[in-house]
């Protein structure tokens, strides 16, 4: 038996409206044509230049190959200017747990990936007042040092 | 008298100077929209789509979008859908914050990778029995596509899958593509096929054309009941937290009892500024506790190889007057950043693993 159907375009569209995908502006990725070791030299490079401290690199790969996986490199990059982070956890302790600031670095074949989350999220979880701006040059700096990964071919 | 006499043929040049100025502003304003640069769509393309989808179109974490039998069938509202849309809880996010100049921006830089005309579907349905279509579905396509159309599992080419496979099958109950691909497109793709992916031509398999119009009408009874992907609730906190009166080592010790206890490897105890203060003038009274359960890890780095930014786990224990607070991220709020409802799945058990770790350090 055949069934002829309409389009239920209208259907569709109210069920993207009920529960839409993230909005793509929530987390900053970009692509390097580096490979990875140049690709984290710019990395860190581009994090100094905005006047953020690198404040360790965790290797999660290397983690993961001792307990027996198979993985390419990727690392955690965290991030952060003491007196700033320091006088932020005194007077808004909960943000401790988001600080440092951190990025993900991780190989893609011959290339590399970078990604973070956008700080701006962050004034959803924390609305005082004095920490909107605070939250908006985080991602402002965060946004510039991306562009600078975003090495082409 | 002569002042004025002097000053008249300027005023009546400056009147003419400010008339001349006026008139190119409005001219200006007139003409701004029409000569205001357009676009760039590669340069939005390489900000916006490259990371997951490679500067060329050849995939990665995305599909490959320059493969010459997707852009055969694709129309160019495909891609405009899905920008629009996206793939709710399947990782592509939705553009809604992109100009509509922009996105047909970036659609055309996607079809400079395109030679040959662009393909334009009738939007009229296919017509074709869906239960016959089910069962050919489950024969054909459930193997990939999975049993309700909800595609393959993982994403991306980094930790996920061999890298020799450039696509995981697409889930074909979710909202945004079935918001984005009409009928015809579903049709030509299973005729076609798609060379480079594990996605053959089913008329070359054997199927008729009739089959391929029934399949098609059961893929496209996935949207009077799509998956629904894992909502969290809008007042889902993005701390879980706890306090105690107990000296502030002593919680430090806890804690890391707590997370052994659960089954993770203690990976450093170290002060949250740590690598930014001056050696020696690290505070003490905020201390992060970082720990790690690698298989746990691995097959979250599975299912989205951008994990990274929930790693490694930790608890923060800070002095706050005369409590001491535990704080933990909340898994579960940051992954809705994600999309991806995998990722939701793990995120929910590693929020009930902090709560068990925060209520243990502080019994």
């Amino acid at each position: 038996m055949k069934t002829a159907r309409r389009p239920a375009w209208w259907l569709l569209a109210a069920v993207l409206a009920a529960a839409p995908a993230a909005h793509a502006d929530e987390l900053f990725m970009a692509r390097s044509a580096q490979a990875f070791p140049e690709a984290m030299l710019t990395l860190q490079e581009a994090i100094r230049a905005r006047g953020y401290t690198v404040a360790r690199v965790q290797r999660v790969d290397i983690g993961l190959t001792k307990s027996g996986f198979k993985t390419d490199k990727y690392r955690i990059v965290f991030l952060g200017r003491h007196e700033e982070v320091r006088d932020l956890v005194r007077r808004h302790p909960a943000l401790a747990a988001y600080l440092p600031l951190k990025i993900a670095i991780f190989a893609e074949g011959s290339q590399t990936l970078v990604v973070t989350i956008n700080p701006a999220v962050l004034a959803e979880f924390y609305p005082a007042p004095d920490l909107a701006p605070v939250f908006r040059r985080w991602a402002a700096d965060l946004e510039a040092i991306f562009d600078r990964m975003r090495i082409r071919e | 008298m002569e002042a004025m006499k002097r000053r008249n043929p300027r005023s009546r040049n400056g009147i003419s100077m400010h008339r001349h100025l006026c008139l190119t502003f409005v001219l200006l304003i007139l003409a701004g929209p029409a000569t205001a640069a357009a676009p760039d769509g590669r340069e939005l393309y390489l900000r916006h789509c490259a990371a997951c989808h490679g500067d060329n179109g050849y995939g990665g974490v995305g599909v490959p979008l320059a493969l010459p039998d997707f852009q055969h069938t694709a129309t160019d509202e495909y891609f405009i859908r899905t920008i629009r849309h996206g793939r709710p809880g399947r990782v592509m996010p939705a553009f809604t914050r992109l100009s509509d100049e922009e996105v047909r921006a970036i659609v055309e830089h996607v079809r400079s990778w395109h030679e040959g005309p662009r393909p334009a579907h009738d939007p009229t349905p296919v017509e074709g029995d869906a239960k016959r279509g089910a069962r050919l579905y489950r024969e054909h396509c459930a193997g990939c596509h999975g049993d309700h159309g909800q595609g393959g599992h993982g994403t991306g080419v980094t930790f996920s899958r061999p890298r020799e496979l450039p696509i995981i099958a697409p889930a074909l109950n979710n909202r945004g593509f079935l918001a984005a691909a009409t009928d015809r497109m579903i049709k030509q793709t299973l005729m076609r096929g798609r060379k480079g992916t594990p996605m053959v031509s089913f008329l070359e398999r054997g199927l008729t054309e009739q089959d391929i119009d029934d399949i098609v009408a059961f893929v496209r009874s996935f949207a009077r009941d799509p998956l629904p992907r894992n909502e969290f609730p809008a007042d889902d906190p993005p701390l879980l937290t706890a306090e105690t009166d107990r000296p502030f080592d002593e919680v430090v010790e806890a804690v890391k009892r707590a997370v052994v206890g659960a089954n993770f490897r203690l990976i450093r105890v170290q002060p949250l500024d740590q690598g930014l203060a001056p050696p020696g003038q690290e505070d003490r009274r905020r201390t992060i506790v970082y720990f790690c359960n690698f298989n746990f890890l691995y097959q979250a780095m599975a299912i989205d190889p951008r994990v990274g930014m929930f790693l490694p786990c930790r608890v923060t224990v800070v002095e706050d007057g005369d409590k001491v607070r535990l704080l933990a991220v909340n898994p579960t709020k940051l992954s809705r950043l994600f999309n991806n409802s995998e990722l939701d799945q793990a995120c929910e058990e590693m929020a009930r693993i902090y709560t068990d770790i925060l209520e243990e350090a502080t019994l």
